[in-house]
């Protein structure tokens, strides 16, 4: 029926910012979190955790003075099934049994129905531990200290490899070295992990604040040995994510479990934020140290990169993590000849996970922050230095994948120069700063000439500089390589008995807007608005796996499963009412004809790769996304060259996604993403004192508040993608790629000196400063 | 253990309860008058998400033992919705303009928003004077940008017509502007 859709036209929603569906419930404080669902009979869980990094479980006694009555105490011999939380490797047990590997590491568990009571009852364990030597940097475990993991520390090693590094260094005009160093980063979530467990008949309920509810599911069925059935998974409003609550969840929705098992009771575990910050994961710390040969016209010829990054205790996610580092550690640039070796370590540290970006924008800040070092080495403007080496269609990455459609590098580029007034802006900084130290020069001649003892420093002399950076980045949507092939995700639309379309997966809303776009792209492929269509809470027992909530991988490879399931919803009603469908009314009076005469509905579609798409574990060779999207950012800043303090007072950038399904969610995406960005790169700094994190409050762990935090100019360049749902590419982490190296890069044009490792704290870059003037 | 009871006026109905000399005006609000809407996030007053007004005032419920609150106004987020229910003018802005992602430090913005709303009435407080404001409240999600924007156009919303055509005169604006330049010359001096 090609007609249909030319009869009446389609509600158009797509592209329209509307109001975010569940926004209603969040302003008026109606949306329930886990902590604040009530559970009649609740148990309060607790954590006893190790406070060694690494040693042997000596003996565990329970304070004979303490009132253990109405306490549940749970611990490693109480796991029905086997003590493992199910991820990559099945390496990280839920409770240690014997061995501890890392600080704040599960030992038992306890809970009682006062929180007050549970949490005196944890402090009343007593845990003899004897220390053995712990491997706490990557350095050590490199040199072997002690071994955390197999013979070498070693959890994973990748070597993507084009064309002849070492012939490609020989034959460029220059070849430039550098180091790069980043630090941990706390999610920073504001709702802490939570979880709340009890039985169901047979077998368990699990509900809480989570991103992959298939994940959890996975991991309960193995930790008490039952079959998928039984065990069912929920997701509650979720305050936050970024890749937070994407496995640890597992390990609490577990702890919450083994109580509730145990105690025939349901058991709500919430950790307060001293214990989130303690316990759960980071972003990979990671060194990156870069050779790049380059002519002297400037175009690039070769790279040759090698990672580290610090997985923490266990393997959770760190294989997967360093894998994406390592592809995007070539940035988004052609090079003849490409060598990236990548290895992810073991050290007695807790375990490293999932945090936005994952992996790349750890290798990305290395070859922006190098590309600038380049171009300063040449005498080339950072822009022009960019532009001439960005890839553009049809070329080749280091994996041998072929760019074929939307490819944004240069056009966002060119927008962010644009919004940015790139050469002017750096132009007149640089004339404002000359004429700053001029004036400071002056100013000190003539202190020194006729000195006014005991006057503090009037305000105005303040010794200010100012700098404007930019940078360049790609980011793969989806899961890499193979990895969404292995998902075989799959998406369901529903007809419900009131005659509304209810869409299925287990893909969540924590905050980035699932439940408006998924809605939109649906709505709009069944002609009604995105108000009428319900999206289903993300429930094991209802939806089907549509993979987890993580990868820039919802809106491009869900949602667009959900607008394959919507079209043949709407054929399929169509053909039945023998009449095209538009608009709310029709849909659910055709809808409701159909339940009752034909009865229940439901169309499923499963993931399958583009065409065209190949790739190979082994080799590291292919296709290691069907796309990519891009970003450009410049950042100007302002530096106090007395205090040290960086403030960022500016950021323009550009990003392309392909097509915006919402431009309002999709730039509070960008602008959320780049904040978090300038954080990592300015304030966060997690500390650590005998393998535990020192500064595990919100006093000390400081994350940008509004005051800190500039305006942030967003736009979009469309370049729709053939196989995203209308066009659209993934979002979610590419924002957190860029900012970074251009406020390394802002800081180098304002003072001079050149930060390779974040962040750049007042002590760090003062440090930098104090030794430039010595040299 | 003793209890004390504890009279104030909750988001304009009276309450009394009886509470432990030390329990946390958050606590109370959340499990004695079940209204879930102020969260915790950090328990040490400096995320901000258990902001409440009390006389008028946001100040962090964690913070605060109830006894504190005796005889006080209190205003959560479950008190900022028009009579009948609607959505204010700020809660509608924060709806339409993405102000609220995740939506946990949401309440507490909304209200450390509605105290300098009500501070700044008649006026619509430039971009640098909401961040102030606000920076006492954490959120990881938006970057600020848009609840910058959803406050400032709810500010907009709230004034009389006379005043904001008055601001949309020519010279108005022009004085608006002449006055952010002559403070971004005193910041860079």
């Amino acid at each position: 029926m090609p007609s249909s859709r030319t009869l009446k036209p389609a509600p158009v929603s797509v592209g329209v910012s509307i109001p975010k569906l569940e926004a209603g419930e969040k302003v008026t404080g109606r949306a329930r979190y886990v902590d604040d669902i009530a559970v009649p009979g609740v148990l309060h869980g607790r954590t006893v955790r190790s406070t060694v990094a690494r040693g042997r479980i000596i003996r565990v006694e329970l304070d004979p003075a303490f009132d253990w009555r109405g306490v549940v105490i749970a611990d490693h011999k109480d796991i029905p099934g086997e003590n493992v939380v199910a991820l990559i490797a099945d390496d990280q047990p839920l409770l240690a049994a014997d061995e501890i590997r890392h600080a704040e590491e599960p030992i038992l568990l306890v809970a009682h129905e006062d929180a007050e009571r549970a949490e005196a009852a944890r402090m009343a364990v007593r845990v003899e531990v004897e220390p053995l030597p712990a491997a706490l940097t990557v350095e050590d475990a490199l040199a072997r200290t002690a071994l955390v993991h197999g013979d070498d520390n070693v959890f994973k090693e990748i070597t993507i490899e084009r064309g002849d590094v070492e012939r490609g260094l020989a034959e460029s005009d220059l070849v430039v070295e550098g180091e790069y160093r980043t630090g941990w980063q706390e999610q920073l979530y504001i709702e802490n992990n939570g979880m709340i467990a009890e039985r169901d008949g047979d077998g368990l309920l699990v509900r809480g604040s989570l991103q992959c509810p298939y994940y959890v599911h996975k991991a309960l069925m193995r930790i008490f040995a039952l079959a998928p059935d039984r065990v069912r998974v929920i997701q509650t409003v979720t305050g936050g994510g970024f890749g937070g609550k994407e496995e640890y969840p597992s390990m609490i929705g577990g702890h919450a479990a083994l109580l509730a098992w145990k105690s025939g009771r349901p058991v709500k575990i919430v950790y307060d934020r001293l214990e989130d910050i303690a316990a759960t994961t980071k972003r990979h710390p990671s060194v990156t140290r870069m050779r790049v040969g380059v002519m002297k016209n400037g175009r690039l010829v070769a790279v040759d990169a090698d990672i580290l990054m610090d997985g923490g205790a266990y393997v959770t996610l760190s294989p997967v993590v360093l894998s994406r580092g390592a592809i995007h550690a070539a940035g988004a640039y052609r090079w003849r000849d490409a060598r990236i070796h990548a290895r992810a370590v073991a050290t007695h540290t807790p375990p490293n996970g999932a945090f936005r970006g994952f992996g790349a924008p750890q290798t990305l800040f290395a070859t922006e922050c190098h590309l600038d070092r380049i171009a300063e080495r040449l005498g080339m403007d950072p822009l022009a230095l960019r532009l001439a080496n960005a890839v553009r269609i049809g070329d080749v990455t280091p994996t041998g994948q072929v760019l074929k459609e939307s490819v944004g590098a240069v056009d966002v580029l060119t927008r962010t120069a644009a919004m940015a007034d790139w050469t002017r802006t750096r132009e007149r900084l640089t004339r404002e700063n000359a004429a700053a130290a001029a004036h400071e020069t002056r100013r000190h001649r003539r202190r020194a000439a006729a000195p006014r003892p005991g006057s503090a420093p009037a305000p105005s002399a303040r010794r200010l500089r100012r700098g404007i950076g930019l940078s360049l980045a790609l980011h793969g949507a989806g899961f890499t390589g193979s990895g969404e092939v292995r998902l075989a995700s799959r998406a369901a639309i529903s007809l419900g008995a009131d005659g509304r379309p209810v869409i299925l997966t287990a893909n969540t809303e924590i905050g980035q807007g699932t439940i408006t776009a998924f809605s939109q792209l649906v709505g709009e492929a069944l002609g009604v608005p995105p108000s009428f269509v319900i999206v289903h809470d993300p429930d094991t027992r209802a939806v089907p796996d549509s993979g987890p909530t993580v990868a820039s991988r919802t809106v491009m490879v869900v949602g667009g499963l959900l607008e394959q399931c919507a079209r043949a919803m709407r054929e399929r009603l169509e053909l039945f009412a023998e009449t095209p469908i538009a608009g709310a009314d029709e849909f659910r009076r055709v809808a409701k004809r159909f339940l009752r005469e034909r009865g229940p509905l439901k169309i499923e579609r499963q993931y399958e790769k583009p065409p065209g798409i190949t790739w190979d574990d082994d080799t590291y060779r292919g296709d290691a996304y069907s796309v990519f999207s891009y970003a450009g950012c410049a950042v100007e800043v302002e530096v106090d060259l007395d205090t040290g303090e960086t403030t960022v007072l500016n950021v323009a950038t550009a990003h392309d996604i392909g097509r915006a399904i919402h431009p309002v969610l999709a730039a509070g995406q960008v602008e959320g993403g780049t904040v978090q960005a300038l954080g990592w790169a300015l304030l966060e700094d997690v500390r650590w004192k005998d393998g535990r994190v020192w500064n595990h409050q919100l006093t000390n762990y400081i994350i940008p508040t509004s005051a800190d935090t500039p305006p942030i100019h967003v736009e979009f360049v469309d370049d729709p993608y053939t196989y995203g749902p209308r066009g659209a590419k993934g979002v979610g982490e590419l924002p957190m790629d860029t900012p970074a190296p251009a406020v390394v890069a802002a800081i180098a044009h304002a003072t001079g000196v050149r930060a390779d490792e974040i962040p750049v704290t007042p002590e760090r870059l003062l440090a930098a400063l104090a030794a430039r003037e010595k040299s | 253990m003793s209890r004390i009871a504890v009279t104030f006026t909750l988001n304009g109905a009276r309450r009394r309860v009886r509470v432990a000399p030390m329990k946390r005006l958050l606590d109370v609000l959340r499990e004695d008058c079940a209204l879930t809407g102020t969260k915790e996030g950090c328990g040490e007053g400096e995320c901000g998400a258990c902001t409440v007004l009390i006389d008028g005032r946001a100040a962090n419920s964690c913070l605060i033992p109830a006894v504190h609150a005796d005889g006080a106004t209190l205003v959560t987020v479950e008190g900022l919705a028009r009579r009948g229910g609607a959505l204010s003018a700020l809660q509608q802005a924060f709806v339409t303009m993405g102000g609220a992602q995740c939506g946990i430090c949401t309440p507490g913005i909304l209200v450390s928003a509605q105290e300098l709303l009500l501070r700044s009435r008649g006026r619509v407080p430039g971009d640098a004077e909401v961040r102030e404001a606000l920076a006492g409240n954490l959120c990881r999600c938006t970057g600020y940008q848009k609840i910058v924007d959803a406050v400032r156009a709810a500010a907009r919303e709230a004034m009389p017509a006379r005043a904001r055509a008055a601001r949309r005169a020519p010279k108005a604006r022009a004085t608006a502007k002449a006055r952010r330049t002559a403070k971004r010359a005193r910041r860079a001096r």
